[in-house]
């Protein structure tokens, strides 16, 4: 990847609604240049999906949210992939990793009620053949997340006219 | 009248051109500022986390007047190996509050009354007052934009009396964002050389110059080392205005003068803030300055998009190779600086410092700083150009 591609990244990490014209300006490129850029870096599969990071404690929305911990038996050939994939394919994952330490594969999970969540532990994470073991944490608080603090104030502290 | 207490000297010193704005401003609901003359980051964290552990460990003493010992050594590294400049931080490092103290005891030390001394014009606000408080005279030399701001030696020249003791400038520039170039600063030295005048080179936004372009250090020059004051601090590069911390370095015959006053009048800078800043520079050379050139490269993108955004509303204006100031000409709109930026608050509750604020030669411009939230940017940007279509329908 070059340069130009990390730098467009890393204004789109930013703020994924930049306009292709600020990018432009910004970066001292050809606008055709930068959108093609960004076109290679979703063809590539570089760039999955534009999202927003959401401070759900300021909505009604309701919902449960736990990190688990689950221990695995890798499978011959395959590794972790198979039953990383079989996890993934419930609505209730949200994220998977493959991780060290402990446990062997660490997963975000939700799901509008405890009881559901926990359903979905007991009934359908547990149940996965080679799933040997799983310790779910609840999450209580979001303080940080994709590099927004939550919860802080946005003032800015300087004075409004300065030398 | 109390007025009869007061030091005539300091009594006939101009209010500054900025206070008046800021009193307006602050009445002002929802006003956009590119007023403002600080970066827009916070000190990086591992910076605030060793202050706060300083003042934890008890470290609340005073220090050498100097400063910390670390701390001089540091910032002898620091210019060693980013400016390639050479001082000994036992004899010619004085950590300062802030770079302003820096400037106004150097100048204290070595100007006497009726001196004068050369400053470019428009330059930053203090340094004309500064050297009035000493008894001296500032000399102005317009800069102008045709020449990128850039001061010369041709320009100073027509200028220089049996009075003349130094030239004060800084590239780096605040307001106009220029910087100088080498040939510019090699004719500069020639001139100090013949008329054996002092050089003092306030640096403070060297760290801050985009493009792939530098600005050399004066004192690197061949043969100015002796003849060169060079002042620096942690508040641009390492986003730490607040915590006031500076440092002048100079052969060891200036340096402890600028020190007896120091000694005299402030004893040392704030212990925490040292603490501070060694972890600055320290952490700083432990990763290579990222944080700096992660803020230098959020600068330099805000700094195009201010540039284009000035220049689409018709506003002339160089594009700006350092600091974080674009410096338009308001001229075409028919209006003084003052009027501009009084008239923009009013109307469009945008704030920009009106060029004259800076010395004559800044009129007819105005100072719009780019360390801003790019949406309020562009917020202030609409607000500009609605502004400027309206003032060519009166």
């Amino acid at each position: 990847m070059n340069d130009l591609s990390h730098k467009v990244l890393d204004i789109l990490l930013k703020d994924c609604r930049t306009p292709l014209e600020d990018i432009s300006v910004m970066l001292g490129e050809d606008s055709v240049k930068i959108a093609e850029a960004i076109d290679k870096l979703q063809k590539d599969g570089v760039i999955l999906k534009y999202a927003p990071v959401i401070n759900w404690d300021k909505t009604d929305r309701q919902f449960v949210e736990a990190i688990i911990e689950v221990k695995v038996t890798p499978q011959k050939e395959e590794g972790f992939d198979s039953i990383a994939k079989q996890i993934y394919q419930y609505e209730e994952v949200r994220s998977v990793f493959l991780v060290s330490g402990m446990y062997d594969l660490l997963i975000l999970a939700e799901a509008p009620t405890l009881k559901e969540l926990a359903l979905f532990v007991s009934e359908k994470l547990s149940v996965i053949d080679f799933v040997t073991a799983t310790s779910t944490s609840f999450v209580l608080k979001r303080y940080k997340q994709d590099g927004v603090i939550f919860e802080i104030p946005t003032r800015d502290k300087r004075l409004l006219v300065s030398p | 009248m109390s007025e009869r207490f007061i030091n005539p000297n300091i009594l006939h010193l101009p209010q500054s051109g900025i206070r008046k704005f800021f009193n307006v401003a602050q009445e002002i609901p929802n006003v956009i500022s590119l007023g403002i003359g600080e970066p827009d980051f916070v000190t990086p964290y591992p910076i605030r986390r060793r202050a706060i552990d300083s003042l934890l460990d008890g470290e609340t003493q005073y220090t050498e007047n100097a400063g910390l010992f670390p701390l001089r050594e540091e910032i002898a590294y620091y210019l060693k190996t980013r400016f390639g400049l050479e001082y000994n931080p036992k004899t010619e490092v004085v950590v300062t509050v802030g770079a302003s103290e820096a400037i106004d005891i150097v100048l204290r030390a070595t100007l006497s009354p009726g001196d004068e001394v050369i400053l470019q014009d428009p330059g930053y606000v203090s340094y004309a007052p500064c050297v009035m408080m000493t008894g001296a005279v500032p000399v102005p030399v317009i800069t102008r934009s045709d020449n990128e701001f850039q001061l010369t030696a041709a320009d100073i020249e027509g200028k220089i009396t049996d009075k003349t003791r130094a030239i004060l400038l800084s590239y780096p520039n605040n307001p106009t964002g220029s910087i100088l170039s080498l040939e510019c600063m090699q004719d500069i030295a020639e001139l100090a050389i013949k008329h054996d005048l002092l050089i003092i080179s306030d640096e403070i936004y060297n760290e801050l110059v985009y493009d792939g372009n530098t600005q050399p250090s004066f004192a690197g020059l061949d043969g100015m080392w002796d003849r060169c004051v060079t002042i620096n601090g942690f508040s641009k590069a390492f986003a730490m205005t607040g915590q006031r911390v500076g440092y002048l370095c100079a052969p060891k015959g200036i340096a402890e003068q600028a020190l007896k006053i120091h000694q005299y009048t402030i004893l040392c800078a704030c212990r925490t803030s040292q603490a501070a800043a060694i972890a600055a520079l320290k952490y700083g050379r432990e990763t290579e300055y990222k944080d700096v050139i992660m803020m230098r490269e959020s600068y330099d993108r805000r700094r195009r998009l201010m540039h284009s955004a000035l220049v689409n509303m018709g506003l002339s204006c160089i594009e700006p190779k350092g600091a974080f100031y674009a410096f338009p000409s308001v001229e075409s709109t028919g209006l003084s600086s003052e009027e501009f930026c009084e008239r923009l608050l009013k109307e469009e509750a945008v704030v920009c410092v009106p060029g004259s604020a800076f010395g004559p030669g800044g009129e007819r411009h105005i100072r719009c700083c780019y360390a801003t939230d790019i949406d309020k940017m562009k917020e202030a940007f609409l607000r500009m150009n609605r502004f400027i279509q309206r003032l060519k329908e009166e």
